[in-house]
């Protein structure tokens, strides 16, 4: 605790340093918390494949803003205060979500459609009262639209620490709830057997995403929060394959996807907070998308280039051994740049000595293959493998005594 | 409440309502079943980077040019989708949420830094549009409905909805069973020969179109609503596929209608002096609607598994 709190500290002298005030600061802090609370909690979304009913969430607290907002004039209040709205908008939020859980399980429609509903009703009814509230209030803007898509500008010093409280809140309970979460997430059938309630790990998950969705809607807005949620673990998901750590990446990368984005659009004008931080979550996805090791794209298009290499390699080695002539081009120039074959397409010594090796392993694959009792040791075979990374080498000779007696190349 | 007045103020918006509701719920159908209801959803969130760049490219707030980057930001969020789900082995809900989020928040910031104030273009417009301001000043009565004179003046978005609709309505009874077979059984579609995949496509590229055309007039968020509240409430109203669109467009027309109605007319029989969003109640409308069907509809039970 002292060290995180250290880390915050030094975080605030140094933005001070670049010549920001207290509260955009304050608000960087708040969405760095948020960030990381809504990148943990969205990676359990993402691995129930839930991910878009975080978007039913938020449009769904845009009546109960409203609402709130009437209530408080109504008795009188400042109908402003954010705390009371954030309230109004949970309770709405919770109400949506309801309605997307009945709609999927009462009826038959899917859970997309149901998302998609209650989305869009909630947001129409939530405009519906917005205008209701500028007919009442000539005059004076109430200024609710500035929770559709955030804004940081003119903040109160208590709304930036509401959120900043409210993001470390999150989080710490994101944290502290991750070990339920994660299993339930990844393994229901496990979940179930060690006497996990699924159903209330579900309920805590809905509920953390709803107060992520709340705080957020100040800073980032109603209709870009979902990408928060999503962006995190979808980016996390590219550099490892273990659930633990797509949630510690996911949380580290929402952290500072928030606490960057935050920082830019404070630096200068004209930048608004919720879509710079969605953006440089965008760009944090992008970049992950193309070189990520293993699952990016970069990655895979090498990974069947060298496939490629491999399979013509090996089919001109074979061609080699049995004396063939080399037709494709392509497989021949691989074999000439091995050293493996002589411009004319004949075999180099090294080649001879390479083809007959391949044409052994084809050999022994093949009795493997023709012997059902050794079924799952030959479902390896790809024409690639060579048959040591399967076999010991007793299995090995006994394969030999069963070829049929030839000299060997 | 039925005359001179009514022709002008208050026919075309309604007319227009009805005519963007239909042509959004009658893909709209077909996306449910499909269980894709949320490109539409997608498809209008990318339709305000569309009309933004649209407009910087063409440096004017004319219709085509930002019909155009509409069109093309959903023919790209679609890509973009598809691309993503495979290289990245996403399910599609996350893609769809990285996209269109994404696509949005660049449509937000290319608002705030370019030289907009001066146009009426702005994201309030884009989400929920201004049906009411669709007024046509040249009618008198309802003869105006017969005089060409006052008919040239309608509303340049009524003819444009209007075939708009029209091309919706007649792809998708051209189009009619290879949809319907593709969307209930793809494999047997598949063996039949029939094109899925370019049908899955066209599918979108309708709704696609629809989403546009009806953005401009109505806003996004009758088009969301338009594309999963109706279909979904007719769903639970019956097995057959006709009969699911027939009466998704019933509902739809129904909800445009009392919506405006009641957006325009309403706060004045109680009392009020203004009207209140027409779009937000016409979304408002069709959720209630939905919520009936959800209590009482005849097939509202879940299938038993």
């Amino acid at each position: 605790m002292a060290g995180a709190s250290h880390r915050r500290s030094s975080r605030r002298s140094s933005a001070e340093m670049w010549g920001l005030g207290y509260n955009a600061a304050l608000v960087a802090i708040g969405a760095g918390l948020l960030g990381a609370g809504a990148g943990i909690t969205g990676s359990f979304l993402v691995l129930r494949k839930r991910a878009l009913v975080s978007d039913a969430i938020a449009h769904a607290t845009l009546p109960g803003i409203a609402l709130a907002f009437l209530v408080m004039v109504a008795l009188g209040g400042e109908g402003r205060n954010l705390a009371g709205l954030l309230t109004g908008s949970a309770l709405s939020a919770w109400f949506g979500l309801l309605c997307v859980g009945w709609l999927t399980h009462a009826t038959r429609l899917s859970e997309d459609a149901a998302i998609g509903a209650v989305l869009s009703v909630f947001f129409g009814f939530g405009i519906l009262l917005l205008t209701v509230i500028q007919s009442l209030n000539m005059g004076r803007q109430a200024g609710l639209e500035t929770f559709l898509l955030g804004s940081t500008a003119g903040m109160l010093y208590s709304d930036a620490l509401t959120i900043a409280i409210g993001g470390g809140l999150a989080t710490l309970a994101a944290l502290v709830l991750r070990r339920p979460m994660l299993t339930a997430a990844f393994d229901p059938g496990y979940a179930v057997a060690t006497g996990l309630d699924i159903r209330r790990v579900d309920l805590a998950m809905m509920g953390l995403v709803m107060a992520i969705t709340v705080i957020g809607i100040k800073i980032v807005g109603l209709v870009l929060i979902v990408a928060m949620v999503i962006l995190p673990p979808v980016t996390a998901r590219f550099w490892t394959d273990r659930a633990d750590r797509v949630v510690l990446i996911a949380g580290v990368m929402g952290g500072l996807t928030g606490l960057v984005g935050a920082l830019i659009s404070a630096l200068a004008p004209n930048l608004p907070t919720g879509p710079i931080i969605v953006l440089t979550g965008s760009l944090a996805f992008a970049i992950s998308l193309l070189i990520a090791p293993r699952r990016g794209a970069l990655a895979a298009l090498l990974a069947r280039h060298r496939y490629q290499r491999h399979v013509h390699l090996r089919q001109g080695l074979l061609a080699l051994a049995l004396n063939h002539p080399v037709h494709e081009r392509y497989t021949l120039r691989l074999l000439i740049h091995a050293g493996l074959a002589n411009p004319d397409g004949t075999a180099t010594d090294e080649g001879r000595a390479a083809a007959a090796r391949a044409l052994l392993d084809e050999s022994r694959w093949q009795v493997l293959r023709a012997d059902p009792a050794q079924e799952i040791a030959a479902s390896h075979y790809d024409g690639l493998r060579p048959i040591e990374t399967v076999l010991t080498p007793d299995q090995i000779a006994q394969i030999d005594a069963r070829l049929a007696p030839r000299p060997l190349p | 409440m039925i005359g001179a007045e009514f022709v002008a103020l208050s026919l075309p918006p309604i007319l227009i309502g009805c005519l963007a509701a239909i042509a959004c719920a009658i893909p709209g159908n077909f996306l449910l079943l499909r269980k894709q209801a949320l490109i539409g959803d997608a498809i209008s969130h990318v339709v305000l980077p569309g009309i933004v760049v649209g407009f910087l490219v063409s440096g004017t707030v004319s219709t085509w040019p930002m019909m155009l980057g509409a069109g093309g930001a959903a023919l790209v969020a679609v890509l973009l989708i598809e691309g993503i789900r495979r290289v990245g082995k996403l399910e599609p809900g996350a893609a769809m949420g990285v996209v269109f989020s994404t696509m949005f928040a660049g449509g937000v910031l290319l608002l705030e830094q370019s030289d907009t104030s001066s146009v009426h273009l702005d994201v309030q417009h884009a989400l929920y549009g201004n049906l009411e301001s669709l007024i046509w000043l040249d009618a008198t009565g309802w003869a105006s409905l017969l005089d060409a004179q006052a008919l040239a003046g309608v509303p340049p978005e009524l003819p444009r909805m209007a075939i708009t609709c029209l091309i919706v309505t007649g792809v998708t009874a051209l189009l009619w069973r290879p949809l319907k077979i593709s969307t209930f059984d793809e494999g047997f579609a598949r063996a039949l020969g029939l094109p899925v995949r370019a049908l899955g496509l066209a599918l979108v590229i309708m709704a696609a179109m629809a989403a546009v055309a009806a953005f401009d007039a109505v806003g996004s968020i009758i088009v969301i609503a338009m594309f999963i509240c109706p279909p979904a409430a007719a769903r639970l109203m019956t097995d057959r596929l006709a009969h699911q669109v027939w009466l998704s467009v019933g509902f739809a027309t129904l909800s445009a209608v009392m919506g405006y109605v009641l957006a325009g007319y309403g706060p004045l029989w109680l009392g009020f002096e203004n009207s209140v969003s027409a779009a937000g109640m016409i979304a408002t409308v069709s959720g209630l609607i939905l919520a009936l069907a959800a209590v009482l509809g005849p097939r509202r039970a879940p299938r038993v598994a």
